[in-house]
C-alpha cells in the first residue's frame, strides 16, 4: 500500500490525522467545498466518460486514465478519481496539505501519488497526463496565461482540461466575498482578491492562447433554498467550470 | 509492511461486504436488493432464524402499500412475486363514528382512485407473501449473504469501516452499517443515538376477518373515540381489521376468546359487509412514536422504524420505510457513480437531510390526526365533520389527499416514480 510515501515523523501523525479529520468533516472548515463537491464531481465524472467513453455504472470506469489534480487539498477530487479506477497524481504548493492527504488516501485504502509540486515544475519535469484538473486554483495564481500553458504542456495530445472558477462582476463580489467570507463565515476572510476573479470570456481567451480548445461550459449554481449546489447550463453569474481538449 | 499502523490498516481493510444491514424484517431486505442492484454487496444479519419467519398460512397480518411502495418493489424484482395475491384499493372512505352507529356517519371523506391519473392508491398484502418475495429476491442475488439466527453483540466503527462481533462469535467488517432493527434498534442504541417519542395510551388490535358480502376494494376508516377503527379490502370476502383501543381496553378485549371478541368488533363495524367471521391469528401493537434524534452517524444509517416508529393510523409505517429505502439507495448509488466513499460522512448526511423533515412532519400529522379525531368532545366532532365535509366538497383539495394517501407528494426517490 502507500507506507513508503508516508515520510512524516511519526509524532506528527497525530496532528495531521487530526487535520484530515477536518478536511473532510462536512460541518466543518471545509463545508463549503462538501456542499460543492457532488456538483463538481457530476461534471468532471460525464466530461471524462465522454471525452473517453467511459460506462459510469461499471466498476472502475476510469481505469487506464492517468489524472492529475492541481491544488488537491485534503484530497477530496483524488480520492474519487483514484475510486473510479484513474491513476492519480495530486500536487499541492502548500505543503501542509500533503501529509494530510495521505493520511486520508491510507484509511481510505487509496493508493494517490500526493506531491509537493507546481503545475509549472512538473510541466518541466515532462509529465503528461489524459485529465488535468484545475479547479478553484486559477484565481489564486500570480499569471493566468503562464498557468494555463503549463496545464495545456502536461495534457497528451487530445486530453481533457477541466477548470473552474469565479466571475468577476457585482454578483460575484456579493456572494463569493461579501456573502462567503464575511456573512456566512464560509471561508477565511482574504481567501479571495475579488479583482483576480475571471469572466468565462476571458477565461476562454486565456485557454485558447493556451493552446487549448474549449469545449463546454456550465455554472454552479447554489438554491438557499433546497440549500443545494446544482449545475446550470446558463447562469454562470458566480461560480463556473469549462472543459476544454488539447489540439492533438 | 512490519509497521505495526501499517499492519492495522491493512487488516481494517478487508471487507466481508461493503454493506451491513442488521435486521431481516421488510425494510433491511429491501435496502439490500437495492444496494445489490448499484453492485455493492451486502449481508443481512438477522437475529431470528429463518424458519421462525417462513409461515405458510395467513396469519392475519397484512400492509396498506402505497402506489410509490408498490412502485419501488416493482424496480426491486419483487413485486411481480406478490402481484396476483395483492388487492387493489380502489376507494378510501373516512368517517367519523361512534361505537354502534357503523359507517354512517353523514360527513365523509370520499377518495376514490379514478381522481388521479396513475391508478389505485395503494395495495393491500399480506405480511407472509411479501417476507416470501424478499427472501426469494435476495437469495437469487449472489452479492448478498443471509445470516439468520444471528444476533449482534457488539458493533465497532473507525476511520476504515465497521466491525459486527456475532453472538456465534463471529466478526463481520463493512463499510457501511444499516440499522434496519425496529423501533428498539440495538444498532442505534450501540452508537449512543439517543430517541424521542411518547406513548399515545392506544393498543392496536389487529386481525383479519372472513365476511360475507363483497368489499369492492373499497377502505374504510372509522374515526371512533377510544381511536380508529381502519378496514382495509383483502383478496376476496376477507379484510384486515385494525382496531385501536386505550391499553385497558384493548388488554381486556385481548384477553376474550374469539368468538367474544368478535361480539364486541361487530357494533364498532356495521353490518355493510354482512356476517363476519375471524380469519387468523389475533395481534396486538401497543401504540408509541418514536423517531431517532439523528438517523445517521458515521459509517452508520438507520432506516424504517429504527429511525422512525410512527402510530400506523394511515398504514405509512412500512411505506416510510421503504422511502427511506428509496432514498439512502439513491443517495449511496449517486456518490458511488461520482467516485465518492459512500460511508463518509458527507454523503450519509444528505440521505439524513432528505429523510429528516419527511419523518418528523408524517410522525407529527398521524399523532395530530389521532388526538384529534380519538375524541368524543362535541364542539371537536362538530368541527372535524366540517372539515371533512370541505375537503370532501373541493376536488383539488380532495385530489390533493389522494395523491398523499398514494405517497406520490413530496421528493420521491426515483425508484418510487415509476
Amino acid at each position: 500500500m502507500q507506507a513508503a510515501q508516508t515520510t512524516v515523523d511519526p509524532a506528527e501523525v497525530a496532528k495531521f490525522e487530526a487535520m484530515a479529520a477536518e478536511w473532510w468533516d462536512p460541518k466543518g472548515k471545509f463545508k463549503p467545498l462538501h456542499m460543492l463537491n457532488p456538483c463538481r464531481l457530476d461534471y468532471i465524472t460525464r466530461q471524462i466518460a465522454g471525452e473517453y467513453d467511459r460506462d459510469l455504472t461499471a466498476q472502475k470506469p476510469f481505469k487506464g486514465l492517468r489524472l492529475l489534480d492541481i491544488g488537491c487539498g485534503g484530497g477530496l477530487l483524488s480520492e474519487p478519481m483514484a475510486r473510479l479506477g484513474a491513476t492519480v497524481v495530486g500536487a499541492d504548493a502548500a505543503e501542509g496539505n500533503l501529509p494530510v492527504a495521505r493520511i486520508h488516501a491510507e484509511q481510505s485504502g487509496l493508493e494517490i501519488d500526493y506531491r509537493h509540486t507546481t503545475a509549472e515544475a512538473l510541466a518541466a519535469a515532462g509529465e503528461q497526463f489524459d485529465v488535468v484538473l484545475n479547479m478553484e486554483v486559477v484565481e489564486h495564481v500570480a499569471d493566468p496565461q503562464a498557468y494555463l500553458t503549463a496545464c495545456q504542456q502536461l495534457l497528451k495530445p487530445g486530453g481533457l482540461h477541466i477548470c473552474s472558477t469565479i466571475n468577476r462582476n457585482s454578483k460575484s463580489f456579493a456572494v463569493a466575498i461579501v456573502g462567503a467570507e464575511f456573512i456566512m463565515r464560509w471561508l477565511p476572510k482574504g481567501t479571495h482578491e475579488w479583482h483576480k476573479f475571471i469572466t468565462p470570456d476571458e477565461l476562454f481567451a486565456l485557454i485558447r492562447g493556451a493552446g487549448l480548445d474549449p469545449v463546454d461550459r456550465k455554472g454552479f449554481v447554489f438554491n438557499p433554498i433546497s440549500w443545494q449546489w446544482s449545475l446550470s447550463d446558463r447562469d454562470l453569474s458566480v461560480n463556473y467550470v469549462t472543459a476544454s481538449l488539447k489540439r492533438g | 509492511m512490519d509497521n505495526p499502523d501499517c499492519r492495522r490498516i491493512l487488516a481494517g481493510m478487508t471487507y466481508d461486504s461493503d454493506i451491513l444491514i442488521v435486521g431481516g424484517g421488510l425494510n433491511g431486505p429491501a435496502l439490500a436488493l437495492a444496494t445489490a442492484q448499484t453492485g455493492l454487496s451486502v449481508t443481512v444479519v438477522d437475529a431470528l432464524p429463518r424458519a421462525a419467519q417462513a409461515q405458510d398460512d395467513f396469519d392475519g397480518r397484512a400492509y396498506a402499500l402505497a402506489l410509490s411502495s408498490k412502485r419501488l418493489l416493482t424496480a426491486l424484482g419483487v413485486w411481480g412475486r406478490v402481484a396476483e395475491y395483492s388487492q387493489p384499493m380502489l376507494e378510501i372512505k373516512v368517517s367519523d363514528g361512534r361505537a354502534g352507529e357503523g359507517p354512517l356517519s353523514p360527513f365523509f371523506l370520499h377518495f376514490d382512485h379514478a381522481e388521479i391519473e396513475e391508478g389505485p392508491m395503494g395495495f393491500m398484502l399480506e405480511d407472509r407473501f411479501l417476507r416470501r418475495a424478499l427472501a426469494e429476491a435476495m437469495a437469487e442475488q449472489d452479492a448478498i449473504t443471509l445470516l439468520d439466527g444471528e444476533a449482534v453483540v457488539s458493533q465497532d466503527r473507525d476511520a476504515s469501516g465497521v466491525s459486527l462481533t456475532l453472538a456465534s462469535g463471529r466478526v463481520l467488517r463493512g463499510r457501511l452499517l444499516i440499522g434496519a432493527d425496529g423501533r428498539k434498534s440495538g444498532t442505534a442504541q450501540r452508537a449512543g443515538i439517543k430517541r424521542t417519542g411518547w406513548d399515545y395510551g392506544q393498543t392496536a388490535l389487529v386481525c383479519a376477518i372472513e365476511h360475507d358480502l363483497p368489499h369492492h376494494g373499497v377502505a374504510h376508516q372509522f374515526f371512533m373515540p377510544p381511536g380508529p377503527l381502519a378496514i382495509l379490502p383483502l383478496p376476496g370476502n376477507r379484510s384486515s381489521i385494525v382496531w385501536s383501543e386505550t391499553h385497558d381496553n384493548a388488554a381486556a378485549f385481548d384477553a376474550l376468546p374469539d368468538e367474544q371478541y368478535m361480539q364486541m368488533l361487530r357494533p364498532r363495524f356495521g353490518d355493510f359487509l354482512g356476517q363476519i367471521r375471524l380469519a387468523g391469528k389475533r395481534f396486538t401493537y401497543p401504540l408509541n412514536l418514536t423517531i431517532a434524534n439523528n438517523i445517521v452517524a458515521d459509517r452508520l444509517a438507520l432506516i424504517g422504524d429504527a429511525a422512525h416508529g410512527m402510530h400506523p393510523i394511515a398504514g405509512q409505517g412500512l411505506n416510510a420505510g421503504l422511502r427511506d429505502v428509496g432514498a439512502l439507495a439513491q443517495v449511496l448509488t449517486n456518490a458511488t457513480r461520482r467516485g465518492e466513499d459512500f460511508a463518509a460522512a458527507p454523503v450519509l448526511e444528505r440521505y439524513q437531510q432528505w429523510r429528516r423533515f419527511d419523518t418528523a412532519s408524517l410522525a407529527l400529522a398521524t399523532d395530530l390526526t389521532n388526538k384529534l379525531f380519538s375524541n368524543d368532545n362535541p364542539f371537536l366532532r362538530f368541527g372535524r365533520d366540517l372539515g371533512m365535509g370541505a375537503i370532501n366538497a373541493i376536488p383539488g383539495l380532495r385530489r390533493s389527499f389522494i395523491r398523499e394517501a398514494a405517497g406520490l407528494t413530496g421528493d420521491l426517490p426515483d425508484l418510487m416514480r415509476g
